[in-house]
């Protein structure tokens, strides 16, 4: 039916996921989603558990067959096809390496179910050690690896295919932190040198900033906003993509007024702000104010934009200060600022806080969502 | 006895006084009686009154003595790869299932051991006789034209067995099939492996251990399944038990019964090791 891979082929293929639900039993597990994944380019799917990402990997990947909609790589459907015929390179959570086969044999896997000959393995199987620098391994036991390695080792069985599609579950939740990084840009550059159009699905907001082209904020089954990471940052689409990329502070406010761009807003705590916003918002409607933490400020001197807070907590966290802060309505507050070298915390018990120099605040509408 | 030699051999690396109360008693009542047994083997005569390696060389010399050997051990293969071929494919289904039909399935598997072998066996004759149930359906479909005959055919005990000894060989399978990652059947499926070289070169190799230890139970108990082996195989078809006890209870040629069990012992013994060694086999190969 699909014509294999030619081998070298470095032109990426699209994967359009159209209209695709999934319902186990009365739940609905994937509700209507559409993606189009552009050929070569890496889309997280960020989500909490329980909101839909891996059963929606796992359709892609063929293992579950959703209820509606359709997969398609390039310009096939492919959902009529079992997972052993998808040409698609999967690295599992816990990268799924057979503990009875060593590293070169597990490489090797595919390619003999593949029915390539011996010598067309042991050549992958070489080429494949050499590009995760994994050479000195080939004989070894997955078990005698470090995770780091385990994971090399999964993304070599996965590529030796030279698969249409890569996809990524939860790749890099069992390192260590120290490791994160490198793997992170490990895979990254895999993917561009194998030109591959990859889906990686993760509850890691850092994760997914790190190496996504586009990020699909998931949750209860749908995707509630498509974007590159920094628009997904800086301009969420609703409150739930608001909290779950990075913190936030909320602040209750009402709209005051409209102004070039956006609107005037009269927050709860007494301070007023301008805001610049895309949204319809009316005169007096109550909305929440949403900033991040690092475009906030702590102030001595008092002004119309900036409302009075009781410090409790100030944290270094490497280069940042977090301070916690309470506002005169008790509100709960996170503050990050640049740590000045040898300032540990702050001795000022109260103080003024305002917006930074290039905060955008980002306006919802305060409604039963 | 062969499960108690097993048994006794796992105590090596633990401190050697927790097992002194199980390790007396064997003292005691296995390894006292196997040399006593193995004494009486070298009499030359049933009256015990000449020492000689008769017994021996009778039974060794003898076609009849040498086909009950191999028939034994036809009867373990027999019931080890009948239990395999039921219990992986119930094995599959049990991995699949979610949890609440598993605990129905647990139930199913274990009821036949809350019925004693003896009742279990009776139950088998109602159903393979010439007018058992299985009979009369066939001969009612028409699918036969006179009854089979299945008691006393190795046939029919083969069966039985299966039946009798299925939770031993499902019980260790299912613990390991239990264990097993679902990704590692998915990674082989997604890298283009067929449903069938996944169960040969990941499920199988995979829960080998299981089926090692599951086929030993089996093995032991399907050799050494007296009762089973007298009511179903009848005086048709002589395994080593049953010679055992014909020589010591009816003939008294207690040498000769010693020759024949140690015989057993080691027929049984010879299986496990080899299922051992298979099990090594899977975890280094």
């Amino acid at each position: 039916m699909l014509a294999p891979a030619p081998s070298g082929a470095v032109i990426a293929q699209p994967l359009t996921l159209d209209g695709i639900t999934h319902s186990y039993g009365a739940g609905l597990a994937v509700d209507n989603v559409t993606l189009e994944v552009k050929g070569g380019e890496l889309v997280a799917l960020l989500g909490p558990s329980g909101c839909g990402k891996t059963t929606l990997l796992r359709i892609v990947a063929g293992f579950i067959e959703q209820s509606n909609g359709k997969v398609i790589i390039g310009d096939r459907s492919i959902d009529t096809l079992p997972p052993n015929r998808r040409e698609i390179g999967i690295v599992f959570q816990n990268y799924a390496l057979f503990p009875h086969l060593t590293v070169a044999q597990n490489i090797a896997y595919g390619l003999a179910a593949r029915g390539e000959s011996r010598e067309i393995q042991l050549e992958r199987v070489r080429e494949m050690l050499a590009t995760v620098q994994m050479q000195a391994f080939a004989e070894r036991k997955p078990r005698q690896l470090s995770g780091g390695q385990q994971q090399r080792v999964a993304l070599a069985r996965a590529l030796a295919m030279r698969p249409r599609i890569l996809l990524l579950d939860e790749p890099f939740a069992a390192l260590d932190k120290n490791l994160r990084l490198d793997m992170q840009i490990e895979i990254k550059r895999l993917q561009r040198q194998f030109a591959l159009t990859a889906i990686m699905v993760t509850h890691d907001q850092d994760e997914a900033m790190a190496i996504a082209d586009r990020i699909a904020v998931m949750n209860s089954g749908r995707i509630e906003q498509l974007g590159t990471p920094v628009e997904v940052y800086d301009q969420p689409a609703s409150l739930f993509v608001n909290s779950f990329i990075g913190s936030s502070n909320l602040l209750p406010a009402t709209i005051s007024g409209k102004v070039e761009g956006g609107y005037a807003v009269a927050l709860a705590n007494g301070a007023a702000w301008q805001v610049m916003s895309p949204a319809r918002f009316a005169a007096g409607q109550s909305v929440i104010v949403s900033v991040r933490p690092e475009q906030m400020l702590l102030a001595d001197e008092a002004s119309p934009a900036r409302f009075p807070v009781m410090l409790k907590l100030s944290l270094p966290i490497g280069g940042e200060m977090i301070h916690d802060v309470t506002a005169v309505d008790g509100a709960s507050l996170k503050i990050a600022m640049p740590r000045r070298p040898g300032m540990v915390a702050s001795t000022t018990a109260s103080a003024f806080c305002g917006l930074g120099e290039h905060a955008r605040p980002v306006l919802f509408p305060l409604s039963p969502s | 006895m062969a499960g108690a030699a097993a048994a006794g051999g796992i105590g090596d690396k633990v401190d050697w006084r927790l097992a002194a109360p199980l390790g007396l008693t064997y003292l005691a009542f296995f390894a006292a009686p196997f040399a006593i047994l193995l004494g009486i083997s070298f009499y030359a005569d049933a009256e015990q009154t000449r020492l000689g390696l008769d017994s021996w060389t009778k039974f060794y010399g003898d076609a009849f003595y040498l086909k009950v050997i191999l028939d034994t051990l036809k009867l373990g293969v027999f019931a080890v790869t009948a239990t395999t071929l039921l219990a992986y494919p119930l094995a599959l289904l049990f991995r699949a299932v979610g949890p609440r039909a598993q605990r129905v399935l647990i139930f199913i598997i274990l009821m036949p051991l809350l019925t004693s072998v003896v009742i279990r066996t009776f139950a088998w004759i109602v159903i393979l006789a010439r007018e058992g149930v299985v009979n009369q359906t066939l001969l009612a479909l028409g699918i036969t034209a006179a009854p089979l005959n299945l008691l006393q055919t190795e046939l029919g005990l083969v069966i039985a067995l299966t039946q009798i000894e299925m939770p031993l060989m499902l019980l260790p399978l299912l613990t390991v099939m239990n264990q097993m990652d679902q990704n590692l059947v998915d990674a082989s499926r997604a890298l283009g492996a067929s449903k069938w070289r996944t169960f040969f070169r990941v499920i199988l190799p995979l829960t080998l251990p299981g089926w090692v230890a599951g086929a030993t139970l089996v093995f032991a108990s399907a050799t050494t399944a007296f009762i089973s082996q007298s009511v179903i195989g009848g005086a048709r078809l002589v395994y080593l038990p049953a010679l055992i006890w014909q020589q010591s209870m009816v003939v008294y040629n207690w040498p000769f019964a010693a020759v024949a069990s140690l015989t057993l012992l080691f027929t049984v013994l010879a299986g496990i090791m080899a299922l051992g060694w298979l099990g090594r086999f899977a975890r280094t190969g």
